[in-house]
């Protein structure tokens, strides 16, 4: 049997081997890190090598890491707690921010997916009191990359609060506090070959932070909870290793623009969302006339390729991607388009057997449209 | 040579704080980190499928422990978010039709907190007291409940003394005050047996780590019948209906559900083992030492729980004195701060006494030479602090 071709490391990664081991390591030293005694010293102490390998990789200090459930909590977490009186958000934000608060308000985006920076300034001249933006720092069906440099000019310049939520960009660009320049960053564990069921804020201590977890005071009493020591190692385990890999991502990009430029010489009318702007090197976002998102990806996965029609959280449901709506992208051709997504373990076979197959799909469904058949 | 010199890995007596993963419960989790490690939201291909069917096992395995269905189960990270959810999302739901809540002194703090917070939202709030026992008073709490009471929340078994609540009487009560109960059931799962039903309760947070599962993950029941509604914490992808989204951690989850259906088919023996260990424990402690006093009644406790005071013994420099045994002063979520124990406070200890509490939790992997080597270590060590505390009394005077 043909092996099985992984295409939607947006939706989760592979836990690698060495995070496996790194927590079944810890899962079988066991220890709750509050405690006192030896045992939950040595978890206490599994938490904090973590917290620093983590803390090391976006350039920020130990306590400015707080571990959290995931990237859902996390985002909500920032969202919540600081209790700003308006948020800004851009169109194109992953569900856990734009349904976080009761007083959201969306900024639009371009046609590209880019927020627009003039709607964001104008609307910061108009409102009153403590504001907090939040916008992604890359897309996570489209792999997208915000300007969240500008927006952080801007936001000074009023005063504003800066969130952005890396969740999807960490490992595949460079995320680093000083670097951004924000207030607070969003991360999550199971996007970079760690494991599910954990993620982390990085935040800046000045800002008070209220807390939706209350209990026992962990994490400095930010989010109670008992610390999850295996999910914790693993993340950091997964961290230590994109560090040393982050110079390979060019490698991942070569191969996704290998597939896309293969795919537009099956069909030059295909549409490749974001394709001249500055994307995550792994991330393809591609219409094929003619053929539904949803079909493609069954056609797909009968032949063994693991592609997403949108984002996982809402590929149970059927309805148009609200990133490709809010791109301006009309309902036929967003009806059409599939999240490629690239990661650890994919090679140039991996892609031009499953170019091979975008093309007889295509063909199938448009056999008067094949390039070169004429 | 001393004993404590012989021995490298300290033995193991917290498993309140939290116990030891179950190396058939690392085993079954084990392929979901590696080659079945599909997001189990991903509708649309294999993987995906392949973990969340897990997820639905697991869902229906730890139901099974609780007697509820599994659509009645909701995944969340832990006990602490399970009843951050309970309180404040079934209280900011119905705020508007009725908002008084009942609760108690000894509870664990995610629930204190939870309930302050609520206060701090406009809510009244009961604290019922305890008595020596850790019961609350059955009379009280029926003097408790007024027409606007929404919500009663008591946990089944205290995380520091053990004792376990009377809760179908509890929960009888409720519903005749037509009140939701809910329960910290943390402490309890696969220590006594659970039945959401036969026990009247609507809602129940139990956690994973606390019963040879994994970390980061407890569950919230929410009952169907009748159907509680709540206000969720988090907003995001829509996971778990709504109630708490966020990509679920399949290899943890199929972690927490085997270690569910290992509780259940191991408690009657494992129940019975716990308690001989720890009378015995019990009985030999007293025997060798005087002074030691019980907290908590010990009629209704959990088998596997002990927590005494040692008269005249600082529990902080037993513990030091004892590297070689993992036991607590209190709960690990309050032993970073120096305060004592606000539990034992509440059911009559002075402070000097509630600081000379040892809380001793034995668990699925003590053995009986645990417990020995445990009794005769504590035994010496008290006796030494013992002896020196009356030689520094003697210079004194």
């Amino acid at each position: 049997m043909k092996q099985t071709v992984y295409f939607d490391h947006n939706a989760t990664t592979p836990v690698r081997a060495e995070v496996a081991d790194a927590m079944a390591g810890a899962l079988v030293l066991g220890g709750n890190a509050s405690s006192v005694h030896g045992a939950g010293r040595r978890a206490r102490q599994l938490v904090e090598e973590a917290r620093e390998i983590i803390a090391e990789l976006v350039g920020a200090s130990l306590a400015q890491i707080v571990f959290t459930s995931g990237g859902t909590e996390a985002n909500n977490l920032v969202l919540r707690g600081t209790e700003c009186d308006h948020i800004l958000v851009s169109a194109v934000e992953h569900n856990s921010v734009l349904d976080a608060a009761d007083n959201i308000e969306i900024v639009p985006v371009n046609g590209n997916g880019v927020i627009d920076l003039t709607a964001l300034t104008s609307r910061l001249s108009e409102i009153d009191g403590q504001v907090l933006i939040s916008v992604m720092l890359a897309n996570n069906e489209t792999g997208v990359i915000e300007p969240i440099a500008e927006i952080v000019r801007i936001a000074k310049e009023h005063g504003a609060l800066v969130h952005t939520d890396a969740i999807q960009a960490l490992g595949k660009v460079n995320v680093d506090w000083g670097d951004l320049g924000v207030d607070f960053i969003s991360l999550s564990a199971h996007k970079i070959g760690g494991p599910q069921g954990v993620g982390a804020i990085v935040i800046n201590e000045e800002i008070p932070l209220k807390s939706i977890l209350r209990g026992g005071g962990q994490e400095r009493s930010r989010r109670a909870g008992t610390e999850n020591v295996p999910g914790i190692v693993g993340f950091g385990a997964a961290a230590k290793l994109i560090a040393g890999e982050l110079d390979q991502i060019s490698k991942t990009q070569d191969l996704r623009d290998r597939m896309e430029a293969s795919i537009k010489a099956k069909c030059s009318d295909a549409v490749i969302f974001g394709e001249s702007i500055d994307r995550l090197p792994n991330t393809s976002c591609v219409s094929m006339p003619g053929v539904t998102s949803e079909t493609q990806v069954m056609k797909f996965d009968l032949e063994d390729y693991m592609v997403s029609a949108g984002s996982a959280c809402s590929s149970g449901k059927v309805q148009a991607s609200h990133v490709l709506k809010a791109m301006g992208v009309d309902e036929e051709t967003a009806s059409t388009a599939i999240r490629i997504s690239l990661g650890f373990g994919n090679n140039s076979n991996d892609v031009d057997a499953f170019v091979s197959q975008w093309g007889k799909i295509y063909a199938r469904a448009n056999p008067d449209q094949l390039m070169g058949a004429a | 040579m001393s004993n404590s010199q012989k021995r490298r890995q300290p033995v193991y007596l917290d498993n309140h704080a939290t116990t030891p993963t179950d190396p058939r419960v690392i085993e079954a989790m084990q392929p979901y980190f590696s080659e079945k490690f599909g997001n189990p939201h991903s509708g649309s291909h294999y993987y995906g499928w392949e973990a969340e069917e897990a997820v639905e096992l697991a869902r229906a395995q730890i139901a099974g422990a609780i007697g509820a269905s599994p659509e009645e189960v909701y995944f969340t990270s832990g006990a602490t978010e399970a009843n951050n959810i309970a309180l404040k999302g079934v209280t900011r739901f119905y705020r508007e039709k009725k908002n008084h809540i009942i609760t108690c002194v000894s509870e664990h703090p995610c629930v204190l907190d939870s309930a302050l917070d609520l206060e701090s939202e406009g809510t009244r709030v009961t604290y019922l007291p305890v008595g020596e026992d850790g019961l609350i008073d059955i009379d009280e709490l029926k003097e408790a409940f007024t027409e606007d009471t929404l919500l009663v929340s008591i946990m089944t078994v205290q995380n520091e003394i053990g004792t376990v609540q009377s809760m179908a009487e509890i929960g009888a009560l409720c519903h005749e005050h037509k009140a939701y109960l809910h329960t910290d059931a943390a402490q309890a799962l696969g220590k006594i047996p659970l039945d959401v039903r036969a026990m009247n309760i609507d809602l129940m947070s139990i956690t994973g780590h606390k019963v040879y599962g994994p970390m980061g993950l407890g569950a919230l029941y929410i009952g169907n019948k009748p159907k509680v509604r709540l206000t969720p914490l988090f907003s995001g992808g829509g996971q778990e209906k709504g109630i708490r989204p966020g990509t679920l951690p399949a290899p943890i989850c199929v972690g927490f559900g085997k270690a569910c259906e290992l509780a259940v088919d191991e408690m009657p023996i494992e129940s019975k083992k716990l308690e001989i260990m720890r009378d015995g424990l019990l009985a030999k402690l007293q025997g060798a030492i005087p002074n030691i006093y019980i907290n908590g009644g010990m009629e209704h406790r959990v088998p596997g729980n002990l927590n005494i005071s040692v008269e005249n013994v600082d529990a902080e420099s037993l513990m030091a004195a004892l590297p070689d045994l993992a036991f607590s002063t209190g709960s690990a979520c309050s032993s970073v701060s120096q305060d004592s124990s606000y539990v034992l406070n509440a059911i009559g200890l002075s402070n000097e006494l509630a600081e000379s509490s040892l809380r001793i939790g034995l668990g699925r992997f003590t053995t009986e030479e645990d417990v020995d080597y445990a009794a005769d270590r504590l035994i010496e060590e008290i006796s030494i602090i013992r002896e020196n505390r009356q030689v520094l009394a003697g210079t004194a005077a």
